[in-house]
């Protein structure tokens, strides 16, 4: 009993150190803080001034009380994006933290793999959930201020709460699929590629952007794509309305179940990676 | 209990179908300083991947202070202590942070390692970089801080895969200096990758690798001794005109390393006024000395250290 106590103490301070780390490194390169959360946010301003008047509601919205607007519905999209962002920042450290040694160093450690990877997760875990709770106070601001669009959330605390809470899920989901990938790289060009070829098309087909809806091949896409979950949770969790279920905006059920289910996954999938000593670990 | 720290017996290794090392066998006994010998390609660093427990054992058994890899693996991590050619620092966070994050990586508690750290830190020259960032300090201390973390945990064996990459000369003596105190002080077995012969000098026993296979071990005074004779060595315009002539005049054969024509001779003065007489004109230099590392490697392997090297 205090024997497997301590082996969990020992797993959480090695964790915890790792993600400290994270957030150390984070904060000394400024560069950073703005790259994750300003380019989402211009996104939000931008596009939510261009595509107003042309913004279709999806057939989900068309019963809804107040109408969305698109501001409204981009929201949880770029929040969504601030968290795919920051899991690729913190997750491309990966390559180069084999390249300087570092990551050799902790693999000489004996340090549970899963410690290594529950280090990593939670430093982008936490890093995430600080910008994208920086972007719904700094969203509505804007806003108030008359520097985005009009947008005038209903929330209140249990919503933000909740929200946060389950960004907290997709989180995790994000820096652990970050890392499967980064893992096996050796060069953040790679990742540069991988970035632009899979994770900005899993994004923009998530309904984050558009609905999507009616649009053959399309509609498949979104429909298939775990991140489209996410959104639609995300969504659910931030409207005032209770929202009606559509094949592009999942139950909350459903969102909660495959965003935990990929989240398990991925780790599980990192786990074993890092467990396997290989060439690629080292060079 | 046995006395010997390290035991390496028969571990063949190949990456796809390059073979990096071929039965390759020796043994470490405890608080002994071993280098590894061998220049670049030589299968050092895959040798050291396979000690630290980084790349998978393919062929031949390993045991690290009584246990076997890679059964054992988790036990071998916790004795073992690694610096490797790139260190592993976080070059942005401070020298304290570094420390703090490594000890809690091996389960040590933060007062475990600040005491511990301010002990090492002073031991190896660097007490009052602390809180400095790492990315400032010189190349020197640098290596210091990483040897600090490296010793952190209180290893039992230390690897170092050429631990002064980037160092000047007298940076890398006092590294050899304050590392001796560390061996001899806290009674750890060290092993050390170079390819370097001043490095190979400061340990107690020495393996000469080359190609993956090892080709002579023993202490460098024994390794050095085993060369009968004084090494002369001659230079000249074209080596190949005069080889004939001199091996006559020799009655040995040469090792051509680079343009230097190298003889093992019984009496070196004797034959110097020889040649010097016979050859004065076509050459350019005649160097007498004792046998160095770089002679016994170079007449093991019919290679020098510093050639292979260069075509790396």
């Amino acid at each position: 009993m205090s024997m497997n106590h301590g082996n969990t103490g020992l797993l959480m301070s090695a964790s915890v150190a790792l993600a400290k780390r994270e957030l150390i490194r984070f904060f000394r390169q400024r560069t950073r803080v703005i790259g994750a959360i300003g380019q989402p946010v211009i996104f939000w301003i931008l596009f939510g001034a261009g595509l107003r008047s042309s913004f279709q509601s999806p057939s989900w919205a068309i019963g809804l009380q107040r109408p969305l607007t698109y501001q409204e519905y981009f929201f949880p999209g770029i929040a969504v994006l601030i968290v795919l962002f920051t899991a690729i920042f913190s997750t491309i450290s990966i390559i180069e933290d084999r390249r300087e040694g570092f990551l050799q160093g902790v693999l000489v450690a004996p340090v549970s793999r899963a410690a290594i990877v529950a280090g990593k997760l939670l430093g982008g875990t936490t890093l995430a959930l600080i910008q994208a709770g920086l972007f719904l106070v700094i969203g509505p601001l804007l806003s108030a201020v008359g520097l985005a669009p009009d947008f005038d959330p209903d929330w209140t605390l249990m919503r933000l709460l909740s929200a946060g809470l389950f960004l907290t899920l997709i989180a995790v989901e994000l820096t652990a699929l970050g890392f499967l990938i980064a893992w096996p790289m050796n060069s953040t060009q790679g990742f540069h590629a991988i970035m632009s070829i899979l994770l900005m098309p899993m994004w923009l087909l998530s309904g984050a952007f558009f609905p999507g809806e009616k649009a053959g091949w399309l509609s498949w896409l979104i429909r298939c794509n775990p991140l489209t979950y996410g959104v639609a949770g995300l969504r659910r969790l931030l409207y005032a309305e209770t929202l009606p279920s559509s094949p592009e905006l999942p139950s909350m059920i459903l969102c909660i179940v495959v965003t935990l289910g990929c989240s398990l996954m991925f780790f599980l999938i990192c786990v074993r990676l890092t467990s396997r000593p290989a060439v690629s670990n080292v060079v | 209990m046995t006395d010997q720290s390290i035991i390496v017996d028969d571990v063949t290794h190949s990456y796809q179908t390059i073979a990096a090392l071929s039965h390759v066998s020796f043994s470490v006994s405890s608080g002994d300083f071993l280098g590894l010998l061998g220049p670049n390609g030589s299968g050092k660093t895959t040798l050291f991947r396979l000690l630290s427990t980084l790349l998978p054992l393919q062929q031949g058994r390993i045991s690290i202070c009584g246990f076997r890899l890679p059964a054992q693996q988790a036990d071998v991590r916790r004795c073992i202590g690694v610096t490797f050619q790139s260190p592993a620092l976080d070059i942005r966070l401070t020298v304290m942070e570094n420390l703090l994050c490594h000890a809690a990586i091996y389960g040590l508690s933060q007062t475990e390692c600040r005491k511990r750290s301010s002990m090492l830190l002073e031991r190896f020259q660097v007490k009052g970089s602390d809180k400095q960032i790492v990315g400032t300090l010189s190349g020197g201390m640098k290596r210091r801080v990483e040897l600090a973390r490296g010793f952190l945990h209180n290893p039992r064996v230390m690897f170092l895969d050429e631990p002064t990459t980037g160092l000047d000369l007298r940076s890398r003596m006092e590294f050899f200096q304050i590392l001796r105190e560390q061996q001899q002080e806290g009674g750890t077995t060290i092993v050390m990758a170079t390819h370097l012969m001043e490095e190979a000098e400061q340990c107690s026993q020495l393996l000469l690798l080359d190609q993956g296979r090892v080709v002579d071990g023993g202490t460098p005074d024994d390794l050095k001794t085993s060369l009968k004779g004084d090494r002369i060595g001659i230079r000249c315009r074209d080596p190949q005109e005069v080889r004939d002539r001199l091996v006559r005049l020799i009655g040995s054969e040469p090792i051509l390393a680079g343009n230097e024509l190298v003889f093992r001779v019984a009496n070196a003065v004797e034959v110097l006024s020889e040649i010097t007489g016979a050859l004065g004109s076509e050459i350019q230099s005649v160097q007498i000395s004792k046998p160095s590392l770089e002679d016994v490697f170079l007449a093991r392997t019919g290679r020098s250290l510093t050639e292979q090297e260069n075509k790396a």
